[in-house]
């Protein structure tokens, strides 16, 4: 019973609601798909689902905790993808194959991410407000341009690398893993909806763990009153990156766990409306709400495939929610009547206790 | 003279950036608002002007007439509609309103028009030569570059000189102050925008008479390139903006000519990077110090 308590206890409630959305979540879908009660259609978009998920969670902890803007994380999502799929490539060439793979992928996809976030974020945290955001959105193109030229191919005397033009030949049986324009062709598919319940639970831990750190307090500190943060010594720069990076190594599993979902895609899958997709997914859920994340991705991915009955209406229709959504949750009255409903079942509540 | 003919078709480019990025720039620093459902606008402009040219035969003054009053209602109506209750919202909240404009203008001319993309009729062809033929410009560059500097200093004056762009710049400062003035800061904003988009419709027929096809997202390109443009030169500056985007133009013309088609897009990025690293504020703009 204690067990229970302490699960909800006001510093533990939030981690523990969201842990068990996902929980709940998968296991509705787990019983709905051995049924054969899931249409394929939703089928085909959980594992999609998870990694935006996964991704959404990294960017809500460098929006909504560490109040910077970022328009590229989906940048850090096509870095992880990219690197699973060179390392994918080399595995399936020595004969290895299924979760093992997958499991090193996501790994070294969001350590790479998380590299060159790092080494991004010495610039782009220098400046503030705006001049940050375009500087993320810039890099975020950036990564999707250089990936566009990138040429991978894979041999018996190992990886071959070409940029711009692709002038390499490969010996007999190789094949090209990133062929530029053309994307990442070729993947063999292991991702598994039980594979992105268990990536997005251990973001959630990773998300939470953070939060509620010493360095966590530092970064939220740091996002409320910068000035005042650095005078009681807290290091701006240091909390900004450590938030930084953590946002973008998450992208990079996410990338990483999207790619291996299919036999192939292209670096302009990764391009900046992706990236401000991922916002509206953290936006919409609330800022430094993990809950509120999930379901937001989870309801915004699938809302356009559902839609579909409404043809090419459908982008129009999710639109005209998307504007109505942030107009109905900033009206001046709906927000007063919710307050005042709001004291009211805290004052009956109060009444009930006494 | 190969570098002076790039030079000059970069100038060209640069200025149809710097008109977008003016009122990109205009309008945040007014309403403090990205907006970007600007490069949509751009878009609507260049429908109208397409329909206006071809559907109603109409010649090309009196079609830049149509697209830019269709551009200006457009501008306003969006405001009055979507941003105007969002005054006192979240940056973030209006910036995701923004994206939900966007999002609509695009799907919305997609059902109307068809997504194919439609041929912009011939404007302005032709060029001379100069240097003995050894160089030659094209009109149509000549014309777009004249049109910017006309609309840079015209701008220039109405924010200086006249009792509205006076209101627009105590807006621009402190909106609470303004309104103590008697400033009715909400027409402002309007007429802000009524601006920006009017400006827009004008950079729709310039890009349409470089690019001459019209589909519907077309207008999202270069609304990033105008956003960094502002950027790149300060943005809520309105030299800044025209230095930014002439600058960019060049950049990217040249970038293409020497280095390489398909990188030409990272090197613009790479090189807002580096300028905003050592002018944090871009290139005119100006550092606000935050006071305790």
């Amino acid at each position: 019973m204690n067990v229970i308590k302490n699960l909800f206890s006001p510093k533990k409630r939030s981690r523990t609601i969201s842990l068990l959305i996902v929980i709940i979540a998968y296991a509705i879908l787990q019983i709905m798909s051995s049924t054969h009660n899931i249409s394929r259609l939703l089928m085909s978009l959980l594992v999609p689902v998870c990694a935006y998920i996964t991704a959404a969670i990294g960017l809500n902890l460098n929006v909504g905790f560490s109040g910077e803007l970022n328009l590229g994380q989906a940048g850090f999502m096509s870095i992880g993808a990219f690197t699973s799929v060179i390392i994918a490539g080399i595995f399936n060439a020595n004969g290895i194959e299924g979760i093992p793979v997958l499991i090193v992928c996501i790994i070294c996809g969001s350590i790479m991410a998380a590299l060159i976030g790092w080494l991004i974020s010495v610039p782009v945290l220098k400046l503030q407000g705006d001049y940050l955001a375009i500087v993320t959105l810039a890099f975020g193109q950036i990564i999707m341009s250089l990936i566009n030229n990138l040429y991978v191919g894979l041999d018996a005397n190992g990886l071959h690398f070409a940029f711009v033009t692709n002038n390499m030949t490969l010996a007999e049986g190789g094949r090209m893993l990133i062929s530029g324009p053309m994307g990442a062709t070729g993947v063999r598919t292991v991702s598994t909806l039980t594979a992105g319940a268990v990536l997005v639970i251990i973001a959630l831990l990773i998300a939470y763990n953070l939060i509620d750190s010493k360095s966590g307090r530092a970064i939220t500190a740091a996002r409320d009153n910068r000035i005042a943060a650095e005078s009681i010594g807290i290091s701006i720069s240091k909390t900004k990156t450590l938030a930084f990076v953590v946002s973008a190594s998450l992208g990079g599993a996410a990338g990483a766990l999207y790619a291996l979902n299919y036999s192939s895609f292209v670096a302009a899958k990764f391009d900046f409306n992706s990236s401000i997709l991922l916002l509206v997914y953290v936006v919409l859920g609330g800022l430094g709400n993990m809950s509120g994340t999930i379901i937001s991705t989870a309801l915004l991915v699938v809302l356009p495939e559902m839609l579909r009955f409404l043809q090419s209406y459908r982008m129009l229709i999710y639109a005209i929610v998307l504007i109505a959504i942030m107009l109905i949750s900033n009206n001046e009255t709906l927000k007063t009547k919710a307050e005042q409903f709001r004291n009211k079942l805290g004052a009956s509540k109060r009444k009930g206790a006494e | 003279m190969a570098f002076l003919s790039y030079l000059i078709s970069g100038l060209g480019l640069g200025s149809v950036y710097a008109i977008i990025a003016l009122g990109y720039s205009m309008v945040y620093g007014i309403a403090k608002m990205l907006n970007f459902a600007h490069g949509d606008i751009i878009m609507a402009g260049a429908y109208a002007a397409f329909f206006a040219m071809t559907a109603a035969g109409m010649p090309l003054l009196a079609a830049a007439l149509i697209s830019m009053v269709i551009c200006t209602l457009l501008g306003v109506t969006i405001e009055r509609l979507a941003y105007k209750p969002l005054r006192q919202a979240s940056s973030l909240s209006v910036l995701i309103t923004a994206i939900g404009v966007s999002y609509f203008l695009q799907n919305a001319s997609q059902l109307m028009f068809g997504s194919d993309t439609k041929i912009f009729p011939s404007v302005l062809s032709g060029s001379f030569s100069l240097f003995n033929g050894r160089l030659s410009v094209s009109y149509l560059s000549v014309l777009t570059i004249v049109i910017c500097v006309v609309i840079m200093s015209v701008l220039t004056l109405f924010i200086n000189k006249t009792k509205t762009g006076k209101a627009m710049r105590a807006c621009s400062e402190d909106k609470g102050a303004a309104v103590l003035m008697g400033i009715n800061v909400d027409a402002i904003i309007s007429i802000t925008f009524a601006i920006g988009s009017g400006l827009a419709a004008i950079a729709a027929i310039l890009l349409c008479a470089t690019y001459p096809s019209v589909y519907p997202t077309l207008g999202s390109m270069p609304g990033i390139r105008a956003f960094t443009a502002a950027v790149f030169g300060g943005i809520g500056s309105i030299p800044g903006a025209f230095l930014g985007g002439l600058m960019l133009g060049i950049i990217e013309t040249l970038a293409k000519a020497y280095i390489s088609t398909q990188l030409s897009d990272a090197i613009v990025f790479a090189v807002l990077i580096i300028v905003l690293l050592i002018r944090p504020t871009g290139l005119l703009g100006k550092k606000v110090s935050v006071k305790v």
